[in-house]
């Protein structure tokens, strides 16, 4: 009989739910999240506990049995949010453990393969979200960026921009998942932002935002000097292009329609 | 910024319309990284932060600093005797607007180049200036690449390199012969002395940074270098050698090939409206892609007796089908130079095979789940399975096949012709 393991949504959830795995010895486990639990009419549940504890001693032991690029791809491929995804890292990590050894570059094995490929898939989004963020300076100095990405790539992205724009306080927005990132001039933190426009409202051009948390205040609304950089910026884009070079496919290829809406040169 | 806004949208308007033909918009292997709390970064890999309609990257602020200049190539848009806007930046002006620019996240950094005002070294003095107060004034760690000038003096050259990321200068036309027929007034060694000049700093910063850590690092991203394609007559052979040379004689990082986009009214080049040749183009980047990642020599491609480029198959295809007596190949056993030599099988493919066949051999199931283009790598290839292409095709019948089965940018290209036959 198969038991379904539903955890939080988080990695160290999913880490002590393998814990779990190994240290019940369930034959059939099937992991899930608990906000996506599927009713399975054959099989039992349980609800995973997070245990930061239980968590680190599943990933420090595999982490000593497999290569600093593969934890890197696993915990890509978790972020890529696929339905399902839980298992195959699972699967991964039994290989590992059966054979005191990861399974590095074994491409011709289905667990592997996939890990691969989801984590290149994130590795993509992360890429797409340092080129495509749109920062705009609000009031208090701090420049502000929305994104929506496919992918929950803001863990991935925060080391980019805090060394690059080390000087500057800047928040990056994930509307998608309700969350953020900040920079405050020394670390980066998580931040959450109470918005008073509705989402459909925020995009790149109104982006008013009040915010009550703890961490970051972000108040104020967007600067009329703004437009000017915006222009300048969507007159430059124009004035590059090669009209006799047009070619639509590819141009949709590199951008594609859905991520348009935060870029002011595409609006 | 305290600018005239309007005034500055007027000048970005003309001088990046007039910089837009340099191809070139890599922002990748620089190792500047963020100091003490900088602004920029440009350690990692190259960023396009957008795409033009013409599905070009878009990753500097590429512009002219004047499109004011003495010379009168016909190939260029800026030549004297082109009635057109003239316009120029202050250097002040070009700071300001790579660093807004830069905070917004728009650009990876600066791509300056400019029209030959006064003399070559007034001219790459003043771009010498902008990179200087960038670095120094602004703390600022993005990406400079700056045009070395036809003409300027190995002092500059060699101070540009101190403050740039990556110089070049453009070639553009790719024979002696060609340049001049349509650039009277430039000669084709000072072209070449400010590509002598930065590959000896290059060298020399080198060597010295092995000795005294403290030594500046000098123009890290290399030199780079344009040539047009299809201005004049040249085959393909000529532009792949020109290419070859500039690659081993200055430790070149990159050459592009542009297309040329007829400019002007003149009867030493093509008419205006004469279709841009970006077919020929794609396939001299995928020659220029063989030589430098795939193991190629430059003569296995092109020679006395193959002048040009296939225009309907891409050129490892049409190597392949030359040398059909190297096939097929066992995918199990074959090494890397081989595996990389068969066609529809990339670099990143080749690495996953020699990494996965250490664990078992290879099927075609596992093949084409690696991702292998099957279409075209089947003919020439065995793997673990006692299917295989077992028929002694010859080359034209193994192309028609291939051909039946894909779809080909050339189809797009050339539709209304084959179907005149069809």
């Amino acid at each position: 009989m198969t038991l379904t393991l539903l955890y939080d949504g988080s990695f160290n959830g999913l880490m002590t739910a393998i814990f779990i795995i190994y240290d019940h010895k369930v034959k059939l486990p099937i992991i899930a999240k608990a906000s996506q639990e599927q009713k399975d009419l054959f099989g039992g549940t349980m609800d995973v506990i997070t245990d930061a504890e239980k968590a680190e001693r599943v990933w420090k032991r595999f982490t000593s049995l497999c290569s600093k690029n593969d934890s890197k791809q696993i915990y890509r491929a978790f972020l890529s949010e696929i339905i399902g995804i839980e298992n195959t890292i699972y699967e991964f990590l039994k290989i590992t453990f059966e054979n005191q050894k990861a399974p590095s570059g074994d491409y011709g094995n289905t667990t592997v393969l996939k890990i691969t490929q989801a984590a290149k898939m994130v590795g993509r989004e992360k890429h797409r979200m340092e080129a495509f963020v749109r920062f705009h300076m609000i009031d208090e100095e701090i420049y502000y960026a929305n994104v929506e990405p496919d992918f929950n790539v803001l863990p991935l992205i925060a080391s980019h921009f805090k060394n690059r724009y080390a000087d500057q306080k800047w928040v990056i927005y994930d509307l998608k998942r309700d969350f953020g990132i900040s920079y405050d001039l020394n670390s980066v933190q998580e931040v959450q932002i109470e918005f008073d426009k509705p989402k459909s409202q925020r995009g790149i051009l109104n982006t008013t935002v009040s915010e009550k948390g703890e961490e970051v205040v972000v108040s104020g609304s967007f600067r009329e000097s703004e437009n000017n950089y915006k222009d300048l910026w969507n007159q430059y884009f124009k004035s590059t292009n090669i009209k006799s070079r047009k070619n639509m496919k590819l141009h949709l290829q590199h951008v594609p329609k859905r991520y348009w809406k935060y870029l002011s040169e595409k609006v | 910024m305290n600018m005239n806004y309007e005034r500055i949208k007027e000048k970005l308007e003309i001088l990046a319309d007039a910089a837009k033909y340099d191809v070139s918009c890599s922002s990748s292997g620089s190792k500047k990284t963020n100091k003490n709390k900088g602004l920029g970064d440009s350690s990692g890999m190259g960023i396009c932060h957008s795409y033009t309609e013409d599905g070009r990257c878009v990753s500097l602020l590429k512009i002219l600093l004047t499109n004011v200049c003495i010379f009168d190539c016909a190939y260029c848009v800026t030549r004297k005797s082109n009635d057109i806007k003239r316009a120029a930046f202050t250097v002040q002006e070009v700071v300001d607007l790579t660093i807004n620019f830069y905070r917004r996240n728009y650009i990876e950094g600066l791509f300056l180049s400019s029209g030959i005002f006064k003399s070559p070294d007034a001219t790459m003095e003043r771009l010498i200036r902008v990179a200087k107060k960038l670095r120094e004034e602004e703390n600022f760690n993005g990406y400079i690449h700056l045009k070395s000038i036809p003409g300027a003096s190995d002092e500059l050259m060699q101070e540009a390199g101190l403050y740039a990321d990556r110089l070049s200068v453009n070639i553009e036309i790719p024979t002696k012969a060609g340049l001049k027929l349509l650039a009277p007034d430039k000669d084709h060694k000072d072209f070449i002395q400010p590509m002598k000049a930065v590959q000896k700093s290059i060298q020399i910063y080198k060597s010295e940074k092995k000795l005294i850590k403290s030594t500046p690092i000098y123009a890290p991203a290399g030199q780079s270098t344009q040539m047009i394609v299809g201005a004049t007559g040249e085959s393909d052979r000529d532009i792949m050698y020109s290419a070859n040379f500039f690659y081993n004689k200055f430790s070149m990082k990159r050459v592009y090939y542009s297309g040329y986009i007829p400019v002007a009214e003149d009867s030493r080049l093509p008419a205006i409206g004469t279709e841009v040749p970006m077919m020929r183009e794609n396939r001299l980047y995928q020659t220029d892609w063989l030589l430098r990642f795939y193991g190629f020599d430059v003569r296995e491609i092109l020679n006395d007796t193959h002048q040009n480029l296939d225009m309907d198959i891409d050129p490892k295809l049409s190597w392949a089908l030359r040398n059909l007596d190297q096939f097929p190949i066992d995918i199990n056993r074959a090494d890397k130079r081989m595996l990389a030599r068969v066609p529809g099988i990339g670099m990143k493919s080749v690495g996953k095979i020699l990494s996965a066949r250490r664990y078992r051999k290879l099927n075609w199931e596992h093949l084409k789940a690696i991702g292998i283009s099957m279409n075209r790598s089947k003919y020439f290839i065995t793997c673990d399975s006692r299917e295989f292409e077992s028929r002694d095709l010859t080359s034209s019948k193994i192309k028609d096949l291939i051909m039946i089965n894909s779809t080909s940018k050339y189809h797009k290209n050339f539709s209304n012709q084959l179907s005149l036959f069809s």
